[in-house]
């Protein structure tokens, strides 16, 4: 079986800053990592892995530095990976960055299934999975929170607010995973020193075939205006006194608020 | 000379310190009240490969080396003292099988040693041998095809939990330690049974049992080096030991600085955080200066081993400088807290109880004075 899981460099969330002038992300001196959910699609695809053998390819589109990503990736037991990277793919929205993983994808080839984690933390869009599934036309599955073989079939636990729906699909298939999926191990020193001297491969536009009027920001019919930290205008009224007459003001205010 | 970490060991050590903040520390406290051997734990390390260390890759080491190894062992003992002190017992096993072990009995023992499979046991210490070691009174008899072993361990670390022990037994008790033989053991063998968990000051989930040997039918190929060898056999693990027992001591002792230097900042006393104090810097900064040196003690005896150097004077060197600085700073730590750092609320009271078995296993403190003197005097 023959997966393909795609990661993200995000911004470790524990240390971001806004930069209240620019109102742009502090990159600097914050530390770089595997984006949390995509470390959980990594697990499930190695545990599929390791139940049906196979192959376990990662790919990231990101600058050189996003290498680290991959090689984190191969640490914890994936087989190969493939750095999308271009001066061209720089600036994309989600239309974009789909296509562009598409191509890579399709460069690729030979795949059963596609995982992905539900969302990156820095943007939170949730829309690069399912936007690669359209672009390659095969079936996706969003917020797994299981997943198995039966058969020749994919069994599928999505996530819903109330409870879960099981799915079965046929392969190839685009699966996004939510965090209560697995937990992610941890590297192996043996994983880590053949990360160190593994070979990854780095696809630019012409590679990967894609058109540059579709990638990057010339790609992007979206554009980021504005990030800002919401000003939170939150009162806390304090409601003193006696019991009987606290909750009164208690269940007025509720009242009021049509909760 | 050169202190910088390789690019490799930078990585390892980034990811072991993630591991035992992230997974070991949390799961400290439980696995201390536990009473059980912390197998999630050892299970977890490995799957990281972190067993094997020191142990080339065709026997299902990491293919590292011993300093590697001692710097791993420093942030799993800081994080979890009984999981390092698990891993460090492990070691005294896995280590004289790679050293003296036939090939067969590399394949056989080493690999699932190294990879973590199994846990493994070094049994030398009996009621009446422990500092005179060349008093064991386990007998070893050549029974044809087979050795007949006949005796008893008492502290053996790890004990019942290990699938594999190294024991050394006596073949001709009226020559001592001339007589020394070392034997692999498996758990399960007729004949050897595991004994009485010891109750101890502290560690109260790591096992320390007896090891009983009735008729101990043991296989001729079970024989580790050479008849009457064993000697060499013990001194060699106990080297090793002393570099295991070292670096455990300065995670502990690290461990009770940081729990120290933390509670001295939030700690607020005539209106000042006791950090400002000059009395409690004094106790900080000699803390510091002390657990340094013996880490800096223990790594240069670990790096001379992987050079194939003598280090029995600086491995004894800085297994008692190590576990006298644990002591010494975890009592500085208790102090520091105050009448907290007495009750179970806080860690260090723990790690204070913990500090006291350094001074005394792998070689009392007396026993280290006397093998760096018998160097000096030579």
């Amino acid at each position: 079986m023959n997966i393909i899981v795609c990661i993200k460099q995000v911004p470790d969330t524990t240390d971001v800053k806004i930069n209240p002038e620019t109102n742009t992300l502090v990159r600097d001196g914050v530390k770089s990592i595997v984006n949390p959910f995509d470390a959980n699609a990594l697990e499930a695809a190695l545990q599929l892995k390791e139940a049906m053998g196979g192959k376990v390819t990662a790919i990231t589109m990101g600058p050189p530095q996003a290498m680290d990503i991959l090689r984190e990736a191969i640490a914890m037991g994936a087989d190969d990976a493939v750095l999308l990277s271009d001066r061209a793919f720089a600036g994309a929205d989600t239309l974009a960055t789909a296509y562009t993983l598409a191509m890579g994808i399709r460069k690729i080839g030979d795949y059963d299934l596609i995982i992905g984690g539900k969302q990156a933390i820095d943007g939170d869009t949730a829309q690069v999975g399912p936007g690669i599934a359209e672009q390659l036309g095969i079936p996706q599955v969003t917020y797994a929170r299981r997943m198995e073989m039966d058969g020749d079939m994919l069994l599928v636990e999505r996530m819903l607010e109330d409870g879960y729906e099981v799915m079965k699909t046929a392969l190839p298939v685009l699966v996004t995973v939510v965090k209560q999926i697995n937990e992610p191990r941890y590297p192996s020193l043996r994983g880590l020193l053949a990360a160190k001297k593994k070979e990854i491969n780095v696809w630019n536009a012409a590679d990967i075939g894609a058109d540059e009027k579709r990638t990057g920001l010339t790609g992007s019919p979206t554009r980021v205006v504005r990030i800002f930290t919401p000003q939170r205008n939150t009162k806390a009224v304090m409601l003193e006194g006696e019991p009987e007459k606290t909750v009164e003001t208690l269940a007025e205010v509720i009242t009021k608020l049509n909760v | 000379m050169n202190f910088n970490l390789s690019e490799e060991q930078q990585m390892i050590m980034e990811m072991v310190k993630e591991y035992a903040d992230g997974v070991l520390k949390p799961r400290a406290r439980e696995v201390d009240e536990s009473g059980e051997m912390p197998w999630d734990n050892i299970r977890q390390m490995a799957e990281m490969d972190l067993m094997g260390i020191p142990i080339p890759e065709e026997y299902g080491g990491a293919g590292l080396d011993f300093t590697t190894w001692a710097m791993v062992g420093e942030e799993i003992s800081r994080a979890c003292t009984t999981t390092g002190a698990v891993f460090g017992a492990d070691m005294l096993c896995i280590y004289p099988i790679y050293f003296f072990g036939t090939e067969e009995q590399k394949k056989k023992y080493l690999v699932p040693l190294a990879k973590g499979e199994v846990v493994g046991a070094f049994g030398l210490t009996e009621p009446n041998a422990g500092s005179d070691a060349g008093n064991v009174r386990t007998r070893a008899v050549d029974a044809g095809d087979h050795y007949l072993l006949n005796g008893s361990k008492v502290f053996i670390t790890n004990a019942g939990e290990a699938d594999i022990y190294v024991i050394i037994a006596n073949m001709d008790i009226n020559k001592g330690a001339r007589g020394l033989t070392a034997f692999i053991v498996e758990k399960g063998t007729p004949g050897f049974e595991i004994g009485k968990n010891e109750k101890k000051m502290a560690y109260s989930s790591l096992p320390n049992r007896e090891l009983i040997f009735t008729d101990c039918k043991v296989p001729k190929e079970n024989l580790l080096g050479k008849e009457k060898r064993g000697f060499r056999v013990a001194l060699e693990t106990l080297g090793v030991g002393r570099i295991g027992m070292g670096i455990g001591a300065v995670g502990l002792a690290q461990a009770a600085l940081d729990e120290a230097l933390e509670y001295s900042k939030v700690r607020v006393q005539f209106g000042k955080p006791i950090s400002s104090f000059e009395l409690i810097q004094a106790m900080l900064a000699d803390m510091a200066t002390e657990v340094d040196a013996s880490r800096l003690l223990v790594l240069r005896a670990a790096f001379l081993k992987d050079q194939g150097m003598s280090y029995e004077k600086e491995a004894a060197m800085a297994k008692l400088f190590a576990s006298e600085t644990a002591m010494r700073t975890t009592t500085k730590a208790v102090q520091i807290h105050g009448g907290y750092g007495y009750t179970k609320e806080y860690t260090v009271e723990r790690l204070m109880r913990e500090a006291k078995l350094f001074e005394i296993v792998e070689g009392t403190s007396e026993i280290q004075r006397l093998v760096i003197a018998n160097h000096l005097l030579r």
